[in-house]
């Protein structure tokens, strides 16, 4: 398969890994940020192919995890109500609030719908005149767009039973809430390929600057993530901190500027708390003025409580890259994919669940080895 | 069935030739109270499509004499949606996987039943439609359905139509097969590429259309069965990889048998189409259904003979080997990534749902 077959083939990811091998010299720290590239390290075993001195820690990256308990509370008392027909992704539905998850909410009588597209809310909104539609709305500036173009149509075709609990949030300040943490143990980045396709590489330059760190723009397939390492570990050998972009098959310098367009016009950047990071400034995606009547929590006027999660639970440890899933008290014995505590045991991008997935529990393979 | 279409049911039935259905009519409640709407829909929808002596008796139970062996019994109810998809319809995979399930504990189909629960509303063309796939499929396979039943439920209360299967089949004396026979160093088969089905299926679902060449492999895998069960010995057991695809029913021979199984992620044969969906919607092919594959677990000495017996069927061109049962130190499957590195092929928690980005 053209554009895939070639980042996964074995005498590249050779080339690659010599390259490291024969770069490095000391140990580094390297964090992933997507969630995405997680999973791909774990499903091929990139992490265990690197020499012992790369050490991968993995980031906050996963639209699921990161977004509050008291968010999906909100989702799920919104659902609870008859005329309301809640929308999301179907990840978002797995995730526990304080007492449930949103499938246990729709068991409840709840109209809950996975949809696959913010479009498809649009439509049913449309269709389903007599009921008030919401899309919980979650994901990075990747998603985001799609949002924005969903309350677009929304608006232009003057619909007044569709809104959004718009959790959207921005990925940089994560990144320097990470390096600004008294633990931190990052010394590289291997930023988010698809972010950066939507908005550009131009915003990391000041954490590059600021904290003196290497940043590499990287894709998600096994040979764009070793080449990723590559880069920022050839950076990191001789003292130097750059902005790179391994992913340039799709990410450009200035992004997709009618995105960028798309979004300016329908958020505006506010703080927003974080799962693991509480509030961060400037983190968040809310909607802008122009567009408040679309908001779910203007429209019914809510107010989002402050939630308690769960304390044998260390997500927020892991989504800061301060440890690995299998170093939680709570990984594979409180906290299963059939029993998730926290949203990265949930999450078909989260951290714990790649690791559980990938049986980093014991030893594996002892035969095949 | 209408009025007035159960008025011309009892002038103009004929065995095998269908009546012509109103266009617009639909179930209603009473087709399912047992009078005369119901016996109309038996009559004029039904009978025709799947006529066989046993089943035109109308009898309480069907009589079928079976041929000498261990008897054997299955059920399967089929709710999907939608209900017609590239390469096959709910009736088709309704016949097709219950016919799959006998055939891969090693028995010869000898009848199969079905149960219909009807919404009403449903339009009666479509279940005409159904009706009439399969008696397709059951021809094909040489099978008949010998007893059926029909219930309808309130608008609102099903999804158009669900259809439960049910089949009886006899294993020969000589053949003995059980999820629990898979032992060290067997070599671990499949019939063809996988995932076919899942990702037909999900191309013409409502909110996921998408463009794709690949059809549902939904067909009967029987003949194909009686082929390598004929080679020679060496079958220790064998599956048909629906619900939670190869990974899934492997877990479940791993965990019957005790023993640890590798699969090689580079043998295992998946559709470029197949793989470029997977691939756009965030799934893994070896969790996605297949309706006319199996996974055979053999002895290893015969393995390149059962090999050939598949290759030389039509539903078995594409048949390889994946794996290897080992010993381990637990029961589990373990995948050989392209790179070396092996990782847990484990059960999936729920259903596996398209990503967010």
């Amino acid at each position: 398969m053209k554009f895939v077959d070639e980042f996964r083939d074995g005498g590249a990811v050779r080339i690659c890994l010599e390259r490291i091998r024969a770069t490095v010299t000391q140990p580094w720290t390297i964090m992933e940020v997507c969630g995405g590239q997680t999973h791909t390290i774990l499903r091929y075993g990139l992490d265990e192919l690197l020499p012992p001195e790369v050490s991968l820690v993995h980031g906050p990256g996963c639209p699921v995890c990161v977004t509050p308990i008291e968010m999906i509370d909100l989702a799920i008392e919104m659902a609870g109500h008859p005329r309301i027909m809640l929308c999301s992704f179907g990840d978002m539905l797995r995730v526990p609030g304080s007492s449930c998850d949103l499938f246990d909410a729709r068991a409840a009588g709840a109209d809950v719908r996975i949809v696959y597209s913010p479009l498809d809310a649009v439509n049913l909104a449309e269709r389903e005149t007599s009921r008030e539609v919401v899309f919980f709305a979650v994901g990075f500036e990747t998603t985001a767009p799609t949002t924005a173009m969903a309350i677009v149509h929304a608006s232009r075709r003057k619909l007044p039973n569709f809104s959004v609990i718009a959790a959207h949030v921005r990925v940089p300040p994560a990144m320097e809430a990470i390096l600004a943490s008294p633990g931190n143990r990052v010394q590289g980045f291997l930023a988010a390929g698809h972010v950066c396709t939507v908005m550009g590489i131009e915003e990391y330059w000041p954490i590059v600057n600021k904290y003196k760190v290497p940043i590499v723009v990287t894709g998600f397939e096994p040979v764009d993530l070793l080449q990723g390492v590559a880069m920022c570990i050839t950076q990191l050998e001789s003292g130097r901190a750059e902005l790179q972009n391994q992913y340039v098959r799709s990410v450009r310098t200035a992004g997709n500027r009618s995105a960028q367009a798309l979004m300016a016009d329908v958020f505006e950047v506010v703080d927003r708390r974080w799962r693991g990071f509480d509030v961060l400034p400037r983190s968040g995606l809310g909607l802008s003025q122009r567009y408040a009547a679309f908001d779910t929590v203007h429209r019914f006027g809510l107010k989002a409580g402050r939630a308690v999660e769960p304390v044998e639970c260390q997500a927020g440890e892991v989504l800061r890259g301060l440890i690995k899933p299998p170093q939680c008290p709570a990984f594979a014995k409180e906290c299963s994919l059939d029993h998730p505590l926290g949203a990265p045991m949930v999450s078909s991008e989260g951290a714990c669940a790649a690791y559980f997935r990938a049986g980093r529990l014991a030893s594996v393979g002892s035969e095949a080895q | 069935m209408s009025d007035s279409g159960q008025d011309r049911g009892s002038k103009q039935f004929a065995l095998n030739c269908p009546s012509p259905l109103q266009k617009d009519a639909v179930i209603l409640l009473g087709h399912g109270g047992g009078g005369r709407l119901t016996a109309g829909l038996v009559r004029d929808l039904f009978l025709p499509r799947l006529s066989n002596p046993i089943l035109d008796r109308l009898n309480d139970s069907a009589e079928v004499r079976g041929g000498s062996g261990r008897l054997v019994f299955t059920t399967d109810s089929f709710v999907v949606n939608p209900l017609r998809f590239p390469g096959g319809d709910i009736g088709s995979l309704a016949v097709n996987g219950t016919i799959n399930d006998l055939a891969v504990v090693g028995a010869q189909p000898l009848a199969l039943s079905a149960a219909f629960i009807l919404e009403e509303g449903f339009a009666i063309a479509e279940l005409a439609a159904i009706a009439q796939s399969m008696s397709e499929a059951a021809h094909a396979a040489g099978v008949e359905v010998v007893a059926a039943d029909t219930k309808v439920v309130e608008r609102g209360k099903a999804d158009g139509v669900f259809i439960t299967t049910s089949g009886i089949g006899v294993i020969p004396d000589n053949i003995q097969l059980g999820p629990e026979r898979a032992q060290q160093g067997d070599a671990i088969l499949v019939s063809g590429p996988i995932g076919d089905h899942g990702i037909a299926v999900m191309s013409a679902r409502e909110g996921l259309e998408f463009e794709t060449t690949v059809g549902s492999d939904c067909a009967s895998i029987h003949s194909l069965v009686c082929g390598m069960l004929a080679a020679g010995g060496g079958i220790r057991c064998m599956r048909d990889p629906t619900r939670g695809g190869v990974a899934t029913i492997l877990n479940e021979l791993a965990k019957s048998s005790g023993v640890e199984m590798i699969i090689d992620e580079s043998a295992v044969p998946v559709r470029d189409a197949v793989r470029a969906a997977c691939e756009i919607l965030g799934l893994d092919p070896l969790y996605v259904a297949c309706e006319g594959r199996l996974v055979a677990i053999v002895d290893d000495a015969c393995a390149e003979q059962i090999l050939a017996a598949m290759r030389a069927h039509p539903l078995g061109t594409g048949a390889c080997r994946i794996g290897t049962v080992t010993k381990g130190t637990e029961p589990r499957v373990v995948l050989r990534t392209a790179f070396g590195p092996t990782r847990i092929l484990d059960l999936l928690a729920g259903e596996q749902l398209p990503r967010i980005c």
